[in-house]
């Protein structure tokens, strides 16, 4: 197994940046839209975003969501495990709002097709869409594309992705991992 | 962590402390679920599920039917009062002729201790047991401690006293069981007819004060007199009983302690506990009903992923 860092800490912090500029560009104000991170990883990618864009862009408030997709997978009883869940938590209706879901890699478009059903259960979103650190092209089995892309990542289907977060991992780096 | 140790749930005697908790931890995201306007998910959309019982049961049934119906399954219930066992099939026979109609889990209540590991040994299902006569349920348990966890934080090291009929109660067993597996204390209070000769042996104390027993514990679960297996008399009156093993409002205001009342269901109101106990803040008896659909749905789920 060979590793070699894709994103460093500060690459990821200006992608943030960036990213969190395009969301303001589209929903100034973030009054009709909410943050959805996809659990498990997601999670600190929206947070992170919802960070930037209240204490350096001035935005007041914004709801922020994570959405657990493990009972909406396609994939139950195909793997040799047991898939186990995490905490969704969600507390405001997502009916007539603006969503954007929030990851922090796009492969196959399985998760987040999960997660479009998996929404339902907190109402009708006016729209829903899709922000993603890294987008894996060339792997999609799904017609599911991004509308934020981090950086674009050509990788082969034995390489893996491997997003670390300082408050979880101990530090912001992105590798990509050959096995 | 991550999966059951047990392809079917027979009994809280074959699980593992474990087991208890990954139940535990995927029923705290099913109770979220339950708790949305929409309650359904599709994880087991591809499975099919019998409930087949052969005893009556309101409580336990359709909790079990929602259970499955909020993950998406396929149901299909059978009970014995309007079926072919009258007419002589065994119990091998009806449970393989509903399985041929592709079902992947049986569901079963059953009045003979032990039909549920019979059914595990020779038909190709998982099985889970509803309650088998005076054996065990499971589920019952589950919730039960679940709903304890929920109030008091953990289960480990309360005091837990259990009152009633001990002798014919399949909850009584799966619950001392279960709250031992997780470090609680258990004793239990009743008539000595009622109380099986060598509970002891099982590592509970025993208590024939109900006075004594509540001042003691931490929480009490209140048995059902079940008067349908009491066939011989082991008490002189339903009266008599209830002045000596009643809960009513005066007695817990006189423990030096706030205690939680639980009860399984269906409470003989006025008998082991008075309606002013059973709807008191103290008593938890609609979150333990609330609770076992969460906790039907973990198990069900659970087991469901280890079906090949």
């Amino acid at each position: 197994m060979s590793q070699k860092v894709l994103l460093s800490s500060k690459e990821i912090n200006i992608i943030l940046h960036r990213l969190a500029c395009q969301l303001l560009e589209n929903h100034l104000d973030f009054k009709n839209t909410v943050l959805i991170g996809i659990q498990p990883r997601g999670i600190f990618v929206a947070s992170r975003l919802a960070k930037i864009l209240q204490e350096d862009y001035g935005v007041k408030k914004i709801d922020l969501g994570f959405l657990d997709i493990t009972f909406y997978r396609d994939d139950f009883r195909r793997g040799e495990k047991t898939l186990e869940a995490n905490k969704t938590k969600i507390d405001f209706l997502v009916e007539d709002r603006k969503v954007v879901f929030v990851d922090d890699v796009l492969y196959t478009g399985r998760s987040i097709r999960a997660a479009l059903t998996a929404i339902q259960s907190f109402g009708r979103p006016l729209e829903i869409e899709l922000l993603t650190l890294i987008d894996r092209r060339f792997s999609r089995h799904l017609p599911i594309q991004p509308n934020y892309r981090g950086r674009q990542v050509d990788a082969i289907n034995g390489e893996k992705v491997k997003v670390m977060w300082e408050e979880n991992d101990g530090e912001d780096v992105i590798y990509l991992v050959k096995t | 962590m991550g999966e059951l140790s047990v392809k079917h749930l027979l009994g809280i005697k074959y699980l593992k402390e474990s087991d208890i908790q990954l139940i535990f931890e995927t029923a705290d995201h099913f109770k979220e679920v339950i708790n949305r306007s929409i309650k359904k998910v599709p994880s087991l959309r591809d499975i099919t599920i019998a409930n087949v019982f052969f005893e009556n049961s309101t409580r336990t049934r359709l909790s079990f039917e929602l259970a499955e119906k909020r993950l998406s399954a396929d149901v299909i219930n059978f009970s014995a009062a309007q079926s072919s066992v009258k007419k002589g099939e065994t119990l091998i026979d009806t449970v393989n002729n509903i399985l041929s109609m592709k079902v992947d889990m049986v569901v079963m209540r059953h009045p003979n201790p032990g039909a549920g590991i019979f059914l595990s040994k020779n038909v190709k299902a998982s099985i889970v047991n509803a309650g088998d006569g005076a054996h065990e349920h499971p589920t019952q348990a589950l919730l039960d401690s679940y709903s304890i966890r929920e109030k008091l934080g953990d289960v480990a090291g309360k005091n837990v006293v259990i009152v009633g009929d001990i002798l014919h109660s399949r909850v009584a067993l799966s619950n001392i069981f279960a709250l031992q597996l997780q470090g609680a204390n258990v004793k239990v209070c009743g008539p000595k007819t009622l109380l099986p000769k060598h509970i002891e042996s099982l590592g509970v104390t025993v208590e024939t004060n109900l006075r004594k027993a509540l001042n003691w514990c931490d929480v009490a679960n209140m048995l059902r007199i079940q008067n349908e297996r009491l066939d011989i008399s082991y008490f002189p009156t339903t009266r008599e009983y209830t002045q000596q093993f009643g809960v009513n409002r005066a007695l817990l205001d006189s423990l030096d302690k706030e205690i939680v009342i639980m009860h399984p269901g269906p409470i003989n109101r006025g008998v082991e506990i008075t309606s002013d106990v059973a709807d008191s803040k103290q008593s938890i008896i609609l979150n333990q009903v609330e609770n076992g659909v969460a906790i039907r749905m973990a198990v069900i789920y659970l087991l469901a992923s280890k079906i090949k």
